[in-house]
């Protein structure tokens, strides 16, 4: 087995056993981004410099023979839309493309104090509005299963990083499902966690009330390694709070839901089949399963994208030319700084986005749009409500479709947006979820979701294990 | 049908600079896009509660309004990633004529 394939618990093994060192680890990634990164291009910055230096700073560490963490000279990638200080933070835009951040996001903190080693920012769609990296300023990113495929996104360079070995594992950040669907897509694990579970400090703000930061992951043990590191309060983040993480319980007491709403139309035969095989096997396992309803279920991607639009359209008013990034500034009249910035500086679908956001909270339209969409919010969130009153968790589809071609979707915005009807709803009610891979159709991954009450990632990391050691 | 002139007025309130094509586009892919969320004109929800907060546990965060010490590389830093500057001080461009 080769260094850059090992899982971050045997990567720690190795490590502490002196089989190899963290230089050696770190230099087996460093040079297989370096001969295989031209094909997936899931990297925009490749950190070298600082991740050497912090390699050797964990081998020192270890050989002094204190007891190290888990996560210390393990070499992660990090999504280009969270904070490394020094390091450029592009979100994938022009509007940021020299942008060096100025401190370390709350997560990067934590990890840097446990040891850990960055190999790079990852590429994503721009400002992590997208479904496909497609929407990167600078070039898309290859599905590693098949390059003439999408990886997923919003974070799928983190994704690909992982799937093609270029990480031992990365960060991401999840606003309708962009850890889950691109992990969907590359074949690997994406825990979204529950919202304030993680600090979101030093992430680029996109929709306040639905992002949340969480790991890709090669298996749901090491996603349950890289969240125990970076969940918590943190006095930054005023929505961070602490949360319970027993993991004292028998995984077998715990029932599943299925909705009947998921298994309707829409889904790719496939994908459908591969799912149901999924869930027979939680069953044969020993899991009681029933099903539940999600009545609400069609209402999820009109109220996602109205609310999703209206943050986004605020936030990303903060790119004006003035503080920072880019500036189209040589004439002397505000008004034209902001307009020729802003109109150079985004893309199309972040242009987009702010378009729709902004009407939607435009005079005469608030109540009829954006107000309306967080009162659906309510009984969607009632919908999940009343299922937790009879399940545990809830088992789905990741997404519709395993990775479609690229290219396939970029000029129908409308269907890209359909590709989040699994993930979404589960941002709007806040509830923590976790993607993991079920089997392949046509050579391309198919992820099942576990979706569980808010705080509850101990039920559905202990689950997903569970189904990974029984596979 | 979204009009072409509410499609440069959102241009505008967003302040993003876009040329005639782009206020076409625009023009297409929101009408597209708002057809497809009427489909929430079928619920009624004129008696349910918005849910701007998800997590109904949220307490209130406060804090004493006093300065907090920061680090002068930090300001510095903040500083020196403005386009202009003068004497540790962002400039703007005019705003009163």
């Amino acid at each position: 087995m080769e260094l850059y394939e090992l899982t971050i618990s045997q990567a720690h093994k190795g490590l502490i056993n002196r089989e190899f060192s963290c230089l050696d680890l770190t230099k087996a990634y460093l040079e297989r981004i370096e001969r295989e990164d031209k094909r997936i291009s899931a990297y925009i910055t490749i950190t070298e410099d600082l991740a050497v230096s912090q390699a050797k700073k964990a081998d020192e560490l270890i050989s002094s023979g204190r007891e190290v963490d888990v996560l210390t000279g393990i070499p992660l990638a990090v999504k280009d839309n969270i904070l490394v200080s020094g390091v450029k933070n592009t979100c994938a835009s022009k509007i940021l493309e020299n942008y060096l951040a100025p401190y370390d996001a709350a997560v990067i903190k934590k990890l840097k104090n446990k040891g850990a080693v960055i190999l790079g920012k990852t590429n994503m769609d721009e400002f992590a509005m997208g479904a496909s990296c497609e929407n990167s300023a600078f070039f898309p990113t290859k599905n590693p299963h098949n390059i003439d495929y999408v990886p997923g996104g919003s974070s799928g360079g983190s994704a690909a990083s992982v799937a093609a070995n270029l990480s031992c594992y990365a960060l991401g950040s999840d606003t309708g499902g962009s850890i889950r669907q691109p992990a969907s897509f590359c074949g690997i694990v994406g825990l979204k966690p529950t919202y304030g579970a993680v600090s979101r400090y030093g992430l680029v703000a996109f929709a306040s009330s639905l992002d949340q930061i969480g790991p890709l992951t090669k298996t749901a043990e090491d996603a349950k390694i890289v969240f125990k590191a970076i969940k918590g309060k943190d006095e930054m983040d005023s929505t961070s709070l602490d949360c319970s993480d027993d993991y004292r319980f028998n995984v077998l007491d715990f029932k599943i839901g299925i909705p009947k709403e998921y298994f309707i139309k829409g889904i790719e035969p496939d994908v459908e089949k591969i799912v149901k095989d999924a869930i027979g096997r939680f069953e044969s396992l020993g899991f009681k399963i029933e099903e539940v309803s999600l009545p609400h279920t069609k209402y999820v991607i009109p109220t996602y994208y109205l609310i999703n639009t209206s943050e986004a359209s605020a936030n990303l008013a903060r790119y004006d030319g003035i503080k920072y990034g880019l500036s189209r500034n040589d004439r002397d009249d505000l008004i034209d700084v902001y307009l020729r910035t802003r109109g150079e500086g985004f893309g199309r679908e972040v242009k987009r986005r702010i378009m729709l956001g902004t009407f939607a909270l435009s005079s005469g339209y608030y109540d009829a749009y954006y107000l309306k969409a967080q009162k659906v919010r309510t009984l969607i969130k009632q919908d999940f409500e009343r299922a937790f009153e009879k399940v545990d968790f809830i088992l789905s589809p990741t997404s519709p479709t395993p990775a479609f071609k690229i290219k396939e979707k970029v000029t129908d915005p409308l269907s890209m947006y359909l590709c989040d009807v699994f993930t979404a709803p589960v941002n709007l009610a806040g509830l923590p979820s976790i993607s993991i891979p079920i089997g392949f159709s046509n050579e391309l991954p198919v992820g099942l979701q576990l979706t569980a009450k808010p705080f509850k990632e101990d039920i559905i990391l202990e689950a997903a294990q569970f189904y990974q050691k029984n596979e | 049908m979204i009009s072409h002139q509410e499609v440069k007025h959102i241009a505008k309130l967003a302040r993003l600079g876009l040329n005639e094509d782009d206020f076409d586009a625009f023009q297409k892919d929101i009408t597209d896009i708002l057809n497809y969320f009427d489909l929430l004109k079928e619920v009624d929800a004129s008696r349910i509660d918005p849910s701007f907060s998800v997590i109904e546990k949220y307490p209130n965060v406060l804090r004493k309004d006093e300065e907090k010490p920061q680090l002068i590389e930090t300001t510095n830093k903040l500083v020196e990633a403005a386009p202009e500057e003068k004497d540790r001080y962002i400039k703007v461009k005019t705003i009163l004529k």
